[in-house]
C-alpha cells in the first residue's frame, strides 16, 4: 500500500527499532501504541499515521483502538495531569462534585487541556487509597479527603 | 459437501455444514427479522434482533443465540418465533428507537428504512425508555454521500463493506460503549479519508445514516430555466434496475421507458451513455492494440470506474502508466455533447445543461475530478443523479413508469450496440473491448456466434482467461469488489520486479461487487440474487441488439467520419482522454 504521506513526528531510534522488531508479530499494535505513548505522552495524529505507515495497516484501525481504550490519549496532556478518582469509594464520597468543580474552575471539559497547557483533567478509576476518599492525584502528589471548594487552592500551588 | 440435519420450528431440514441459523431458516422459508445481517457480509452479531431459541438446550430455560452468527449444529431444533422471542425483539427495537432521532419524515431513508419497517411491523406505539439521541453534525464533505452519524444504529454494515469488500478503510467506529459512533478514518471528515465515494456504505446502511447527496433540485431548476437545453444520458446499469422502484422485476430492461419518462419531466434531449461506451471501446481498444503490438505499458488497466480510479490514485499509484487514458463513458458523452452535438444542433454549449443518470455515487465527484473534465471549454457534465434520485423524481411527477409508452433516444449520439450495454456488468468492458480488439488486430470480424466471451462473465471475484486472437494468446483478467484487485496488482508487481513477462495484457476493474449493476446509487436491497437478475438483463439487452460490436455502431462510424477523424486522433485525445496523478491517502 504505497503512500506518499509526509509526517512530522520523528520517532526515536529506540522506538523505531522496537516497531521493526514487532512488525511481523501478531497482536503487536497495542504494544507499539503503548510505546509511542510512553515516548510522547500521547498519540498524535501524525504519530498514528506514522505507525500506520510503518506497520502497513489502515489509520482507521489505529483510531478504532486508541479511541476504544481509555488508556490512550489523543491530545498532548497538560504539564500537570489532574486525575480525579471516580472509583466506588471516591464516587460515593463526592468524586463527581470535585470533577465538576475542577472542570468549571479551569473552564475545560474532562479529558481537556487548558489553553496555557498547564493542566489537563481526567477521571480515573480506583487509585488504590480508598481510605483517603475522595482522592485527587496531581502529577505524583496524592490529595485525600478533598472538598470541591478546596480545588482552586490546591491548583494554585501548581500554577507556575 | 457435508451437511447437517436440523429442525426449524420442529420441521426437519438438511443444510450445508457451516450454514448459520439465519440462512437455514431462509432456506426453510422462515423469515427471522434482523437489522445488521446482510448476505454480502460476515455476521457481526450487532443488533440482536435475530435471536432464536435452541429447543433441546440442557438446563432450566432454553439457550438463546443469535441466528446470524451461530452455525447449525446436527440434531438441534431451533425455535425462531414464539411470544417470548417476540417480546425480546420488540424490546431491542424499542431500545434502538430510544437512541434514534425521530425525524423520519425528513430523512433520506423515509419509506425505505429497515428500522422504520421493523418498528411498523412490531407495532411500536411508544418508547418506554429514556430518550438518548446524540446530536452530531452531518458530513457532506464528499459531495457524493452524506454521513449522518446521529442516525447510526451501529449495525456495522458500512464499516464492514468499506473495509472488507472494498479494502478502502474510510469508515470505522470511534470510541466505546455508549459513546461509540461511526466516523471517517482517523476521526476526520470523509473527504479527507481514503474514501473513494463508491457509495457501497450508502447502499448497505439499513437506516438514514449514510445516503446519496440528493441533487434532484438542480435538474428541476435547469428544466425551469428557459435559456437552457437540458440533455440527459443514462448509464447501462440504470435500465435494468430502476424498474424495481416501480414494482418491476430486477433485470427488466426499461431503456425506452426511461427515455420517455425523462422527456415527460421536461428533459429536452435524451442520449445514452451506452453510445459513449462504444466510443470508449474505440479509443481504449485502439490504445490496447497499440500497447499490445508495441509491448509497452502492459497490462492495460481499464479506467471507466471513477471509484477504482480514485482507489488507484490513492493506493496503487505505481500503476498510473498502465491505466487507460480513455475517459469514462460518462465523461466522453459529456465532452461530445457540448462539442459535436452542440455543433450539429447549432446550440451554444454554454446553454447546454448536461445531466447523467448513473448507478453510482462516485460519478458525482468524477465530473470535477480534474481540468480534463472541462475539455469542451465548459464543465462537460453539469450534474449526476443516481438511479435512486431519478426514481424519486419520476414519482414526484406522477409518472406511471410501469405503463409509460417506450420511446427512442435522440440523434446523433444515442444509438448503442450490445457491447456498450454490457459495460454495466463485471467483465462487460473486457468482453466489449475483445470484440473490437479482435477486428483491430486481425482485420477480420468475429463471427456473430463467437462474440460471447463467457470466461470473463459471472460473479467470481477474479476471473482470468487466455483469449486466442487468431493464434496470438491475449491474457486477460477481471476483478470486481476492490478487495479482489490487490491480488492481481501484486502479480503484476512481482513480474515487473523479477523482470518476467507480465501475467496479463489487459485488466478490467470495477469497484462494486458485480459491477455497476450493483453500484452505490442503485435501488436498495441489492444482494446476489438481485445482482444475477440485473446481469441477465444486460446480457439479454446485448443479445437482442442488432449490432454487438462497438465499431459497427453507425453513429460511431459517423462521429469519426464527421468530427473525431479516427480513434486516438489529436481531437480525440483532447476531448476523450485524461491523465492521472498520485493522491495522498489521507489529506490531513
Amino acid at each position: 500500500m504505497p503512500t506518499d504521506q509526509k509526517t512530522e513526528t520523528v520517532f526515536s531510534k529506540e522506538l523505531e527499532n522496537f516497531i521493526a522488531e514487532w512488525k511481523e508479530k501478531p497482536g503487536n499494535l497495542i504494544m507499539i501504541l503503548h510505546k509511542v505513548q510512553s515516548e510522547f505522552g500521547y498519540i498524535s495524529r501524525s504519530a498514528a499515521m506514522k505507525v500506520a505507515e510503518m506497520l502497513d495497516i489502515p489509520l482507521a484501525k489505529i483510531y478504532g483502538v486508541i479511541t476504544f481504550y481509555h488508556f490512550f490519549k489523543l491530545n498532548k496532556p497538560g504539564k500537570n495531569v489532574i486525575q480525579v478518582c471516580m472509583g466506588t469509594a471516591c464516587y460515593l464520597k463526592g468524586g463527581q462534585a470535585i470533577l465538576d468543580e475542577t472542570a468549571k474552575h479551569l473552564n475545560i471539559p474532562v479529558k481537556g487541556v487548558t489553553d496555557d497547557g498547564l493542566f489537563s483533567l481526567e477521571s480515573v478509576r480506583c487509585v488504590g487509597c480508598c481510605g483517603l476518599a475522595p482522592v485527587v492525584v496531581i502529577g505524583d502528589e496524592v490529595f485525600g479527603k478533598v472538598l470541591p471548594e478546596q480545588m482552586p487552592e490546591i491548583l494554585a500551588n501548581f500554577s507556575e | 459437501m457435508s451437511t447437517v440435519n436440523i429442525q426449524i420450528n420442529g420441521k426437519p431440514i438438511t443444510v450445508e455444514k457451516g450454514t448459520h441459523i439465519l440462512g437455514a431458516a431462509k432456506q426453510a422459508g422462515v423469515k427471522i427479522p434482523s437489522l445488521c445481517a446482510h448476505p454480502d457480509l460476515d455476521a457481526w452479531a450487532a443488533c440482536g434482533i435475530c435471536v432464536v431459541k435452541v429447543a433441546n438446550s440442557r438446563g432450566v430455560s432454553p439457550k438463546l443465540v443469535r441466528a446470524c452468527a451461530t452455525e447449525c449444529v446436527e440434531g438441534e431444533n431451533y425455535i425462531t418465533h414464539d411470544p417470548e422471542l417476540n417480546k425480546i425483539r420488540k424490546t431491542i427495537i424499542e431500545m434502538i428507537l430510544a437512541d434514534h432521532p425521530q425525524n423520519c419524515l425528513t430523512c433520506g431513508r423515509n419509506g425505505s428504512c429497515e428500522l422504520q419497517t421493523l418498528a411498523a411491523e412490531f407495532g411500536i406505539r411508544e418508547i418506554p425508555y429514556a430518550r438518548n439521541v446524540k446530536n452530531m453534525p452531518k458530513d457532506d464533505s464528499t459531495g457524493a454521500i452524506v454521513l449522518d452519524p446521529s442516525k447510526c444504529v451501529q449495525c456495522g454494515r458500512c464499516a464492514q463493506v468499506c473495509q472488507q469488500l472494498q479494502n478502502v478503510w474510510a469508515l470505522e467506529f470511534i470510541g466505546r460503549g455508549e459513546k461509540t459512533r461511526i466516523a471517517g478514518a482517523g476521526d476526520i471528515v470523509l473527504n479527507e479519508t481514503p474514501c473513494i465515494k463508491c457509495g457501497q456504505c450508502s447502499a448497505h446502511c439499513p437506516v438514514g445514516a449514510i445516503y446519496e447527496l440528493d441533487e434532484t433540485g438542480k435538474l428541476l431548476a435547469a428544466i425551469q430555466n428557459p435559456d437552457l437545453t437540458v440533455v440527459a444520458q443514462i448509464a447501462p446499469a440504470v435500465r435494468v434496475a430502476i424498474g424495481e422502484e416501480f414494482g418491476l422485476e430486477p433485470g427488466e430492461i426499461t431503456t425506452g421507458k426511461i427515455y420517455a419518462a425523462l422527456r415527460a419531466i421536461g428533459v429536452d434531449t435524451v442520449f445514452d451513455t451506452n453510445f459513449a461506451a462504444d466510443l470508449t471501446i474505440m479509443e481504449e481498444g485502439t490504445e490496447f492494440v497499440h500497447r499490445f503490438t508495441e509491448k509497452k505499458d502492459l497490462p492495460l488497466i481499464t479506467s471507466c470506474c471513477p471509484a477504482w480510479v480514485e482507489y488507484m490514485e490513492k493506493y496503487a499509484c505505481d500503476m498510473i502508466p498502465n491505466f487507460s487514458t480513455a475517459k469514462s463513458p460518462q465523461q466522453m458523452q459529456g465532452a461530445i455533447t457540448k462539442t459535436y452535438y452542440a455543433q450539429t444542433a447549432k446550440l451554444d454549449p454554454a446553454k447546454i445543461f448536461s445531466v447523467s443518470i448513473m448507478p453510482c455515487t462516485a460519478k458525482k465527484q468524477e465530473i470535477k475530478r480534474s481540468d480534463d473534465m472541462f475539455s469542451s471549454g465548459y464543465q462537460d457534465n453539469d450534474l449526476v443523479l443516481t438511479t435512486r434520485e431519478l426514481a424519486r423524481l419520476f414519482k414526484q411527477f406522477g409518472i406511471d413508469f410501469k405503463n409509460i409508452e417506450p420511446q427512442k433516444a435522440d440523434s446523433p449520439i444515442g444509438q448503442y450496440t450490445g457491447a456498450g450495454t454490457i459495460f454495466g456488468v463485471t467483465g462487460g468492458v473486457m468482453e466489449a473491448a475483445l470484440r473490437t480488439a479482435y477486428s483491430l488486430v486481425t482485420g477480420d470480424e468475429l463471427p456473430n456466434d463467437a462474440v460471447d466471451f463467457t470466461a470473463v462473465r459471472g460473479m467470481d471475484g477474479i476471473k482470468t482467461a487466455t483469449v486466442d486472437v487468431k493464434g496470438t494468446p491475449v491474457r486477460v483478467a477481471v476483478a470486481h469488489g476492490l478487495k479482489n484487485v490487490q491480488t492481481l496488482l501484486q502479480e503484476v508487481r512481482e513480474a515487473r520486479e523479477n523482470g518476467k513477462e507480465v501475467p496479463y495484457h489487459f485488466i478490467e476493474v470495477m469497484a462494486c461487487k458485480g459491477g455497476c449493476i450493483a453500484g452505490g446509487g442503485q435501488p436498495y436491497g441489492t444482494e446476489d440474487e438481485i445482482r444475477a437478475k440485473r446481469i441477465d438483463g444486460l446480457y439479454a439487452d446485448d443479445k437482442k441488439s442488432e449490432f454487438r460490436k462497438s465499431h459497427q455502431n453507425p453513429d460511431i462510424k459517423k462521429i469519426y467520419a464527421d468530427f473525431l477523424e479516427k480513434p486516438s486522433s489529436h481531437k480525440a485525445h483532447k476531448l476523450l482522454h485524461t491523465h492521472y496523478v498520485p493522491r495522498p491517502t489521507y489529506k490531513k
